[in-house]
């Protein structure tokens, strides 16, 4: 393409099947404890 | 429109979010121009009256870029469509896998932002007993039935006032998790003021993260986290989480954050991201206080166009060193974004797990759905000792999340905020399901950046994620 790039892989789709394991840290006790930034948390069922 | 797809300028690179499959597309301006002019569901030929739209480009240009948006479009990439709301509405009260645990009541610093009202949370001041630290062992256990991750946050007020009970807490779980399955993750948030050697080795040894409370600058810092003489901590706490940082080796205890809070008396926060970086950290999140509109440091509406410029700043600070180095100088808590391997979309439906998945115990062993809710007569949801959870409230919390919660539905923003903080919302505006109004246009700017440096760093270094430069030294 000449216009675009595509930067990832955009998988939440597929994600959605096989999600909802439970095994992942709970958002807010990362870091901060007053906000919530889902995105920066890793999948752990993939590791 | 916001539903679908979200175009944003980061520092002259055009970028386009598609909202629904996470998508992460770098495209010239006339693709940006063009995108802002389609509606899905497309067809295979450009709707008419486009070049007529953008007559600065020509017909035959933009044909071009539209076979490119409709080849996109084609394989789900692009103005692809939300089909998530329907494990939304399955979705019922979790098995509970994180605590925090209150065990102080109290705290040796008085710092003036303090939600927790200087460390007491309205409640007193508490130290929680042994007993109750390991009851709360025994009822994470009983009430993570299929979880074998646990997370147990030593949380307060200061944790380390409470130390014979974060001790005998952990070396209780150590004890009985494998006959039960479980792998415990501890992770401490302190002050810094009583860590010593033997603490900070015992941390180093069984949290798998620890949170070091720093503002920034020395002045910064010391204007707000005073001692009861009203002293600033800055000199005693520095050398503390260098020492603990420094030691900080044993496989899977690597994590830390030194984290800041800024308030409206620090609004080139940037500057004290930086300070924490150039004394040699480089996990850091720094992040805007939470506190009642009318407190005289906090952040207030007038205050975002300064605060979003200090955020560009940054990107650009961090974005300069990804592409000289091909390494991010350091880690920023809030533009942390795997634009390959975040969490699934189930996840991202319902964020924090407040309430459900995810509480706060009190030192009487009082549970809340989470530390910010902690001493609102109206949240409690039982009593370790007597073992009740509330369900109503669980299965609230449950079914709150961003197809419920106002404005998320049409937030493009909505799979990465997931909804924002319920405690915010109650807290702001009276009510869970609506978000903080200031918390969002901060959330969603971060996200841009968030996005815009993750374009960076895939571009240097092929998709894996970049590593950070000890000790930043960028100025
Ligand atoms: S909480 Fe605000 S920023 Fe987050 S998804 Fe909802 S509306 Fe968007
Ligand atoms: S409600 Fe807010 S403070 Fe509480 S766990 Fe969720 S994000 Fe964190």
């Amino acid at each position: 393409m000449k216009h675009i790039r595509t930067i990832n892989k955009a998988n939440l789709k597929k994600t959605a099947e096989k999600g909802g394991c439970g095994k992942c840290q709970t958002s807010c006790q990362s870091a901060c404890k007053t906000s919530c930034t889902i995105a920066n948390q890793q999948c752990e069922a993939n590791k | 429109m916001t539903n679908t797809i979200h175009r944003f300028i980061q520092d002259g690179e055009y970028i386009v979010l598609d909202v629904n499959s996470g998508g992460v597309h770098v495209v010239d301006e006339i693709v940006y121009d063009l995108i802002g002019e389609l509606e899905p569901p497309l067809s295979e030929k450009m709707p008419a009256g486009i070049p007529e739209k953008l007559p600065k480009y020509s017909a035959e240009e933009l044909k071009e870029c539209y076979d490119e948006i409709y080849s996109l479009y084609s394989d789900g990439i692009l103005f692809s469509t939300d089909e998530y709301r329907k494990y939304a509405e399955l979705s019922v009260k979790a098995p509970i896998k994180a605590m925090c645990l209150h065990v102080s009541h109290d705290c040796d610093l008085r710092c003036k932002y303090c939600f927790a009202s200087t460390g007491d949370f309205g409640t007193g001041r508490k130290i929680m007993t042994p007993e109750t630290g390991r009851k709360a062992i025994d009822f994470l256990i009983e009430k993570s039935y299929g979880r074998e991750n646990l997370e147990l946050d030593f949380f307060g007020g200061e944790p380390l006032m409470a130390w014979e009970t974060i001790k005998a807490t952990v070396d209780y779980a150590r004890s009985v998790e494998k006959q039960y399955n479980k792998n415990f993750r501890f992770t401490v948030t302190t002050n810094g003021m009583l860590l010593n050697d033997e603490k900070i080795e015992y941390i180093n040894r069984e949290m798998s993260n620890c949170v070091l409370s720093l503002d920034g600058r020395k002045e910064v810092n010391d204007n707000i986290r005073v001692t009861r003489s009203g002293k600033g901590c800055y000199d005693i706490i520095v050398p503390k989480y260098r020492q603990l940082v420094e030691s900080r080796v044993n496989p899977g205890r690597t994590d830390y954050y030194v984290r800041g809070t800024f308030t409206k008396y620090n609004l080139d926060f940037v500057e004290d991201v930086l300070h924490i970086a150039e004394l040699g950290f480089d996990q850091l999140s720094v992040e805007p206080v939470t506190a009642p509109s009318d407190a005289p440091y906090a952040i207030t509406e007038e205050d975002l166009p300064e605060i979003f410029a200090q955020y560009d700043r940054l990107y650009r600070i961090m974005a300069e060193h990804v592409e000289k180095t091909g390494k991010k100088p350091f880690n920023f808590f809030h533009y942390m974004i795997d634009l390959n391997q975040g969490p699934c979309a189930v996840k991202r439906l319902r964020g924090c797990g407040c309430g459900n998945e995810y509480v706060a115990v009190t030192p009487d062993g009082d549970i809340y759905p989470c530390h910010q809710f902690v001493g609102i007569d109206e949240w409690k949801m039982g009593n370790i000792y007597q073992g009740n959870v509330d369900a109503d409230i669980a299965n609230y919390f449950a079914k709150t999340h961003i197809y419920s919660k106002e404005g998320c539905p049409d937030c493009w923003a909505r799979f990465y905020c997931s909804g924002g903080c319920n405690a915010n919302g109650f807290i702001y505006e009276g009510d869970v399901r609506k978000p903080h109004k200031i918390q969002c246009a901060l959330m969603k700017k971060r996200l841009e950046c968030g996005i815009a440096l993750g374009v960076k760093v895939s571009e240097a270094s092929g998709g894996e994620a970049a590593e950070t430069a000890v000790p930043y030294s960028g100025r």
